[in-house]
């Protein structure tokens, strides 16, 4: 998930040094379901982790643009260009909400860019793939952003306030991604041979990517049980895979596409399907920042970064001899 | 195959080629801008513009009457079916130059839309009425831009010169006018663009004045775009964009 904990083993933050009565407040205020606001005390491991996990979600919406943004220029026709081009712009406003989010917990966007140019912040491991055809577009809308929402529309009630109302306003537009990325792969799995092709190929790269996006197993995930105390995480890794898997497969069954499972069952005990495992050394290897295409995702944002100083630059100097005008403006006409 | 289009519906194409060349260039932005804002509303830029772009090219083909909607004109016409302006297909450059060439065509987008939008054919009217809102903003975006690139640094100077100075000779064409234009003009779409020429002027210098940079020299014009006489870009940019109703035809989206 873009949200989920990329930080490791043994890292797990610890509430241990703080101050138990102030302590025993908050999070008897987080139990009660009670937001917390920037300017309210809160421990610092909840902090920390909140400004881990909300800027690795900002950085995931904008690394997200870079797969979905090859294809702009692509765009089969008028319409699905001009979804396309809206969606990524979606994406980058989600990047800026969350960036704003993580800034009221006391760190800078600059900070925060800087942390993932360097390497030191992670992203979601999804956007380590290449999008390859057109097909891609419709599999990442319909599964990426389908195993999205599954994580976020919890986040909507999450403790800190500012990242559960930047939820709301991304849970909206995510969920029409979700449709419109649907309706490219029932289009294409209703097309020609070829089409057919494309859009099973696509199933078949994106699937096992999405199941990892849901994190690590449950019993290998170190900060999953104080995040859910802290409610700054609601479901559990494996639950919302699981939940995943049951609402996606029935959708790529309705359009006669074949999910990329053997061991896929439908278990009646449980009511749930039984599916194979996750390939964890993959998984592992993309978050160590040996993806695919992990190589071109970070060079792009650098050189973005790089050739955009001179006019981030301009402006801020530009803004400056505005603003010394306006002083000087005011003194005259005293 | 067909190819030439009749007058109106060519002068419909026009407007059309302009929008979805201009659009599909700032589509190439998308992810890669200075900072997360310019990208934003650059892609807000593309939208608006392929927008119109659907708009101008479908009434091309509704004109025409043979069957072609407004992606059979996009994504089958070669480069000398194309009639843009020469100033749209240039390539984006820096950031210098991609605003440079922005703020030089909404001008004038801005200034001929204003006046189509009165026209009597309520096709063309009603998308230039539309279509102003977006371009009056495009307008401003740029200009602002301009303002702060020519008034910012030495280097946002010399490169916000280097921009314009890289467009300025396709200026000329965007106020020439042909048979198209007579025709269109006798049919009650058209607009006399050679009479935009000093409000654009106008509002250019304006800008360039707050800017704190010279009017480029004027210099001998490049024109041939309204005729299907483009540059070497365009070729590459069609390649691109219609790779997919090429390599599969009779396929749908
Ligand atoms: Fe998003
Ligand atoms: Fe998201
Ligand atoms: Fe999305």
């Amino acid at each position: 998930m873009y949200t989920t904990d990329l930080s490791g083993k043994g890292k797990a933050e610890t509430a241990a040094a703080e101050d138990p009565a102030m302590l025993a407040t908050f999070e008897a205020r987080v139990a009660a379901d009670e937001f917390i606001e920037p300017k309210d005390w809160m421990p610092e491991a909840y902090r920390k982790t909140l400004i881990r996990q909300i800027s690795q979600h900002a950085h995931s919406e904008i690394v997200g643009m870079l797969p979905e943004g090859n294809w702009i220029t692509r765009a089969p026709n008028l319409r699905r260009k001009a979804i396309l081009l809206a969606k990524v712009q979606d994406e980058g406003g989600h990047g800026l909400y969350l960036y704003c989010a993580a800034e009221t917990l006391g760190v800078s966007r600059d900070e925060m860019t800087e942390a993932l140019l360097s390497g030191k912040a992670k992203y979601s491991t999804i956007f380590n793939y290449p999008t390859l055809t057109w097909a891609d577009i419709g599999a990442i809308g319909w599964l990426v952003d389908g195993a999205a929402i599954m994580n976020q529309v919890p986040l909507q009630r999450t403790s800190y306030g500012p990242y559960a109302r930047a939820m709301v306003r991304i849970c909206k537009e995510e969920s029409f991604h979700q449709r419109q990325g649907y309706e490219i792969m029932m289009h294409l799995a209703a097309g020609t041979e070829a089409q057919k092709r494309m859009a099973q190929d696509a199933l078949n790269r994106w699937w096992w990517p999405s199941l990892m996006m849901f994190g690590p197993p449950d019993d290998k995930s170190p900060n999953t049980e104080q995040s859910l105390r802290w409610r700054i995480k609601r479901d559990t890794n494996d639950e919302l895979r699981q939940k995943f898997v049951d609402i996606t497969v029935p959708q790529a069954e309705a359009i006669g596409l074949t999910v990329p499972d053997p061991a896929l069952k439908w278990n009646e005990e449980r009511g749930a399907y039984d599916f194979g495992d996750v390939d964890w050394e993959e998984f592992y290897a993309v978050v160590r920042g040996e993806g695919a295409v992990a190589k071109e995702r970070m060079q792009a944002r650098q050189k973005a970064w790089e050739d955009g100083a001179w006019v981030r630059e301009a402006a801020r100097v530009h803004a400056e001899k505005k603003a010394v005008g306006n002083r000087q403006l005011a003194v005259g006409a005293r | 195959m067909v190819s030439a289009l009749p007058p109106l519906a060519d002068y419909a194409a026009r407007l059309g080629d302009d929008s979805l060349v201009l659009g599909q260039r700032l589509g190439e932005w998308c992810g890669h801008a200075p900072a997360i804002e310019v990208d934003l509303s650059l892609s807000n830029v593309a939208l608006d513009l392929i927008g119109q772009a659907t708009h101008f090219l479908g009434l091309a083909g509704a004109i025409e009457g043979a069957g072609r909607d407004a992606d059979k004109l996009a994504f089958h016409r070669d480069v000398m079916d194309f009639s843009n302006c020469l100033l749209v297909e240039q390539p984006n450059g820096d950031f210098a130059q991609t605003i440079a060439r922005q703020f030089l065509f909404s001008h004038y987008q801005a200034l001929l839309f204003e006046q189509m939008a009165q026209v009597k054919d309520e096709r063309f009217a009603a998308i230039a009425a539309k279509a102003l809102k977006e371009v009056n903003y495009h307008a401003t975006l740029a200009s602002d831009w301009v303002v702060r690139l020519g008034d910012g640094t030495d280097e946002s100077k010399a490169r916000m010169i280097a921009g314009l100075d890289w467009m300025w000779r396709f200026t000329d064409e965007l106020f020439a006018m042909d048979d198209v234009d007579a025709a269109a003009i006798a049919a009650g779409a058209g607009v006399d663009k050679a009479a935009l020429r000093a409000d654009w002027d106008a509002r250019v210098d304006a800008v360039l004045a707050e800017a704190t940079l010279a009017r480029p020299a004027a210099r001998r014009a490049i024109v041939g775009g309204r005729v299907g006489r483009h540059s070497e870009h365009l070729g590459h940019l069609l390649s691109e964009m219609q790779f997919l109703q090429r390599a599969y035809p009779g396929a749908s989206w």
